[in-house]
């Protein structure tokens, strides 16, 4: 895929194919902030849609990023960077 | 361990007679049968063509959609199952202490369709692309922990893998956890392996039926025996002691009243098959006499000598057409670990409302001394039930059912 950002929507499909939602949060929410594992993403979870989007825009996320305290804006950050490097080389 | 009556309080099933026990129960009554030509892929290349297959499971109606991504067909359906025997026995998991309540569930195959999906896309697309749930999706014991995640039972569970018998082995050993002071176990069975992968491993076996006739394919017992059709589904049963259970005020299906299991001797050591012997240990554990047993239901292999050794058993235990002989797999196939479980549920339900089902197609050979109930199901007083089942490999069990006492 040769999107030239990575949205909040692009994550919220993607989690949601990953690993579905918790009920009672709404990822349009106000959830940009709140960590992962707050949303009922366990490390699993993560790895799963850290695959995904790695397969999806060809980049490849660093394994300690999911055993952080992850938000999903800093996912998207995260995201975006590796984008923008990958399109400046 | 303490020897405290253990009983089941709620019953879950999952079957290609039907979707829940009440309609279970009504197709078995019926003699409907769930057998026919698979749909879940396309047979023809196959040499065996039919199965008992669920229909009508829509994962998304019953399961949060967290779970859909991570399982496989199996273990929705045990899911599913399990949700519907906790409220069948009254049971909010929330209520109860988390490590008050464990998990032992019997598995033959795990979740081969998903682990097929991982396979192929490992296989073509590479190892980037395979799903971080394999680790766990296929495994032998998701259901289990699927069931104490979902549940919060952080108790005693485990996994038992004996085939067939694996569905009264969980059983049996969900008991032994409660004797020893668990308060609640969720046992039982389910396997479903209805897909090309599952398929070619359960051909391997040997022992599938190659007819295409849903009428004529799976003959226990029959002149005209000639291997079974496997299906897919299963029951989770809900144990509890017989006090706790009065204290809550629960209804109870039967006491777990007897339990034997054995291995068949190395073959060619001309030393018998062991279902006898189970079955006798299963009555002295039950502290029954064989003429206390008012039905049995039988394993009902449906190979020519299979069924011998089980007639043998049972002719040699009961007398010649001592007892009553069910045969309700005829209409799912046989179910693998789900098969036993099935039974047990079946066989509860047959105490409680005096109704022995009828083994459906099957015409009993004139080689069998035994009194097979066929064609129609018969009315009778029940009291205390026998269920076998054997294993591929040489596991045999045998599980003495007894109904509730009257008030």
């Amino acid at each position: 895929m040769s999107a030239d950002a990575f949205t909040r929507t692009d994550l919220t499909r993607i989690l949601l194919e990953a690993a579905g939602a918790e009920e009672g949060f709404d990822l349009d929410g106000d959830v940009l902030d709140t960590e992962f594992t707050a949303l009922g993403y366990e490390s699993l979870a993560l790895l799963e849609t850290a695959g995904r989007i790695e397969r999806t825009y060809g980049i490849a996320l660093d394994d300690d990023l999911l055993t952080d305290a992850l938000t999903p804006r800093a996912l998207i950050g995260v995201v975006n960077d590796l984008l923008t490097v990958a399109r400046t080389v | 361990m303490s020897t405290a009556t253990v009983v089941v309080t709620g019953l879950g099933v999952a079957s290609p007679t039907g979707l829940g026990t009440r309609e279970h129960w009504a197709a078995t009554c019926e003699g409907r049968s769930g057998i026919g030509r698979l749909t879940r892929f396309d047979p023809s290349g196959y040499p065996a063509k039919l199965a008992g297959e669920i229909t009508g499971f829509t994962a998304e109606e019953h399961l949060p959609s967290r779970l859909i991504p991570q399982t496989d067909r199996v273990t929705r359906l045990a899911l599913a199952a399990t949700d519907w025997a906790l409220a069948d026995a009254g049971v909010r998991p929330d209520e109860l202490a988390s490590f008050d309540m464990g998990v032992v569930t019997a598995s033959a195959s795990g979740g081969f369709e998903f682990g097929q999906n991982e396979l192929r896309k490992l296989w073509s697309q590479g190892s980037q692309h395979v799903s971080a749930y394999q680790s766990f999706a296929w495994f032998y014991a998701v259901n289990s922990g699927q069931i104490s995640i979902r549940n919060g039972m952080m108790g005693p569970s485990g996994v038992v893998v004996s085939d067939q018998a694996g569905g009264l082995d969980a059983v049996a050993q969900a008991r032994r956890l409660i004797r020893k002071g668990t308060r609640l176990v969720v046992s039982g069975g389910v396997d479903a392996s209805l897909c090309p992968w599952g398929w070619v491993a359960q051909l391997a076996g040997g022992r599938l039926s190659t007819s295409e006739d849903p009428a004529r394919a799976y003959l226990p017992f029959d002149p005209d025996a000639r291997g079974y059709v496997p299906g897919e589904g299963g029951a989770i049963l809900i144990l509890e002691a017989a006090e706790a259970a009065r204290a809550r005020g629960a209804h109870s299906y039967g006491e777990i009243a007897g339990y034997g299991a054995t291995f068949d001797p190395k073959p060619g050591s001309g030393r018998p098959p062991g279902l006898r012997k189970a079955v006798e240990l299963a009555l002295a554990d039950a502290g029954a006499e064989p003429s206390d047993v008012d039905v049995v239901f039988a394993d009902a292999a449906g190979d020519p000598e299979l069924d011998r050794a089980e007639a043998d058993a049972l002719t040699q235990v009961f007398g010649p057409r001592g007892v009553p002989v069910s045969g309700p797999k005829t209409m799912t196939g046989r179910l693998y670990s789900g098969a036993a479980s099935l039974d047990l549920a079946t066989a509860l339900l047959a105490l409680r409302d005096g109704i022995v089902p009828a083994a459906v197609n099957v015409k009993l050979s004139p080689e069998y001394d035994i009194d097979l109930v066929v064609d129609q199901p018969r009315r009778l007083g029940l009291r205390t039930a026998l269920v076998l089942a054997r294993g591929y490999g040489g596991f045999n069990s045998a599980v003495v059912l007894r109904a509730p006492a009257p008030h």
